[in-house]
């Protein structure tokens, strides 16, 4: 697989919220944000805040309820496959093998004719080679998440949206799936947006960490993350913007 | 690819080394099914049955069998057979009480209770028309089967899908539903031209419902989150509904399957007995009336074992579409 053509994303003055029996709850209030083609942002701030929603937003599964989320310079109304989410949960489809799940989105599309070496790459890029007629019962969680990985990464997305796709595993899984993500992106050059509660994960991989209020989101500080891959987690750089962010976190919790 | 082959033929050294032992179950066995054959062969009857003679030479050989097969299966290579020996032993026992307590003592009422050779009796005289009784079953059972599976799984799956399906065809499922298909009877049969039609209909409705209603149930619990997936992976409708809707659901369907199965069969006899002029159930019901009760017990013996058949088969499919699923197969 060669690198893809990365896109870039606006998010421009979205307000958005949910109807929660019968009123509304706001969970996005005007928030505006570019992302440049091949920048990784790690999205950070208090559970339930609306990142989420934003990353939703930006795979067309939802339309926002004021304002526009562009793909380069197209708004964007429905899901498309240059765009793919992966979730917290690996949510492979249980009734079909590993492979099977990967090879999803070219079949849906109708595409996978004269595909399939390109189903045994994607696995292969995650280390799932061997694992190819397996159930998605048999996997442990990290190999879960990694199959489902290379389910977004065969359909060669420009956008790579993360909804804390390492949350749920063991902190040495987790690890090794860090280092994972980061070798696809620079392998790969798509843009990469990541929802993450983990002070120290969106150090350790964005290029830029966006910090938001609780619920209805805002954004309140943004930093970049200025250090070259790979990324020490005892550099004191790092630990410098880490102290601010926890500082900063700390602060919200607080309201 | 040299490890594993090497390994077998370690393992066929070993097994031949395997020291000469009898199948201790199947002399048991030999025994019980050769004494049903002496009782039945040197004792007299009370009265007259056919196949007396037959049945006797019939579990004789099959006491032979076993007999043979005590020294020329090695136990330990045969699992499956010796497992199933104590079963042997008993079936053996068990026709040896049933033909003296009926043919040879007389014990049990007569016109009610036959023995052992009246039932192969049966199977022998009346073979032809049991046979053609089979498949006018059949035909019924499988035009009111299928026909009802497939149009609850297609019902099924648009209530599930479409909420506008379901506003207007729910309602009309859970009146219709729960009323037993034998309530339809008395319609159904001056609705329908033909009595055939008519018992095809009841068949089709009793096995149609199940399906219906819990094919609606698992299409409409299948988590979002897998819509979500196949729609950023680009997928349409049409996908969504075949290869996420349809498989996620499928545990259900099943479960509506196997009721409806059951239902089935209910129904089949029952209409069978009421209109029909051939079939397993009419074979009951008119030979209950001659009180031709060997013939009733013969029948009774091969509904049992083409219903059991049938529920073993929908399992062996089951078990091969939902092999993905953790704890099946």
């Amino acid at each position: 697989m060669s690198a893809v053509t990365p896109l870039g994303l606006k998010f421009d003055h979205i307000s958005h919220g949910y109807d929660i029996g019968g009123s509304l709850l706001p969970v996005l209030e005007n928030v505006s944000l570019n992302i440049a083609p091949g920048e990784f942002v790690a999205l950070l701030g208090p559970s339930g805040c609306g990142k989420s929603t934003l990353l939703r937003l930006a795979a067309g599964l939802e339309t926002p309820g004021k304002g526009q989320v562009l793909a380069d310079t197209q708004p964007i109304t429905a899901p498309g496959p240059d765009r793919i989410l992966v979730f917290q949960e690996a949510t492979l489809f249980p009734w079909r093998t590993v492979r099977g799940n990967v090879q999803a989105g070219p079949e849906a599309r109708g595409e996978l004719t004269g595909k399939t070496d390109r189903v045994d790459e994607a696995l292969r890029l995650v280390g799932l080679e061997n694992f190819g007629e397996a159930w998605p019962h048999q996997l442990s969680g990290g190999m879960a998440q990694r199959a489902a990985i290379a389910r977004a990464l065969v359909n060669d997305p420009r956008l790579l949206l993360l909804d804390e796709p390492l949350g749920k595993l063991d902190s040495l899984t987790r690890l090794n799936l860090q280092k994972d993500l980061i070798r696809l992106w620079q392998d790969r050059g798509f843009t990469a947006i990541l929802v993450t509660h983990d002070v120290e994960e969106a150090l350790l991989l964005a290029d830029r960490v966006i910090l938001f209020s609780p619920r209805p989101a805002q954004i309140v500080e943004e930093l970049l993350v200025d250090r070259p891959h790979p990324r020490r987690r005892d550099d004191p750089a790092l630990i410098a913007l880490r102290g601010r962010l926890l500082a900063r976190l700390g602060v919200l919790e607080d309201v | 690819m040299s490890d594993i082959s090497e390994r077998g033929q370690g393992h066929y050294a070993s097994a031949d080394v395997v020291p000469f032992q009898i199948w201790r179950g199947g002399l048991w066995a030999a025994l019980s099914w050769g004494s049903a054959s002496a009782v039945t062969w040197f004792l007299p009857d009370v009265i007259q049955w056919g196949a007396t003679g037959g049945f006797a030479i019939l579990t004789g050989v099959i006491a032979l069998v076993f007999l043979a097969l005590a020294f020329l299966v090695t136990p330990a290579r045969n699992p499956g057979l010796v497992h199933y020996g104590p079963w042997f032993i008993v079936l053996g026992l068990w026709l040896l009480i049933w033909e003296v307590v009926t043919a040879k003592l007389g014990w049990l009422p007569k016109p009610f209770f036959s023995p052992p050779q009246g039932l192969l009796h049966v199977y022998l005289s009346d073979w032809d028309r049991l046979l053609l009784c089979i498949a006018y079953t059949g035909r019924l059972w499988g035009l009111g089967f299928f026909f009802g599976i497939s149009v609850g799984f297609l019902a099924g799956i648009g209530l599930g899908w479409s909420k506008r399906f379901a506003y207007w065809g729910m309602p009309f499922l859970k009146l219709i539903g729960p009323v037993p298909a034998s309530a339809w009877i008395p319609c159904a049969f001056f609705v329908f031209p033909t009595t055939f039609q008519a018992s095809v209909f009841l068949v089709a409705l009793a096995s149609g419902i199940p399906v219906a209603i819990l094919t609606a149930s698992g299409i409409s619990q299948v988590s979002r989150s897998y819509y979500d997936v196949a729609r950023t992976l680009g997928a349409g409708n049409r996908w969504q509904v075949t290869k996420i809707a349809i498989p996620a659901a499928l545990p259900n369907v099943f479960v509506g399957l196997f009721m409806g199965l059951y239902y089935s069969f209910a129904v089949l006899v029952v209409a069978e007995m009421l209109g029909a002029k051939f079939g397993l159930g009419w074979y009951l019901q008119f030979n209950t009336a001659y009180s031709a009760y060997a013939n009733v017990y013969a029948g009774l013996l091969i509904m049992a074992l083409l219903c059991a058949g049938l529920v073993r088969l929908l399992f062996v499919i089951r078990d091969r579409l939902l092999g993905w699923q953790k704890g099946i197969v």
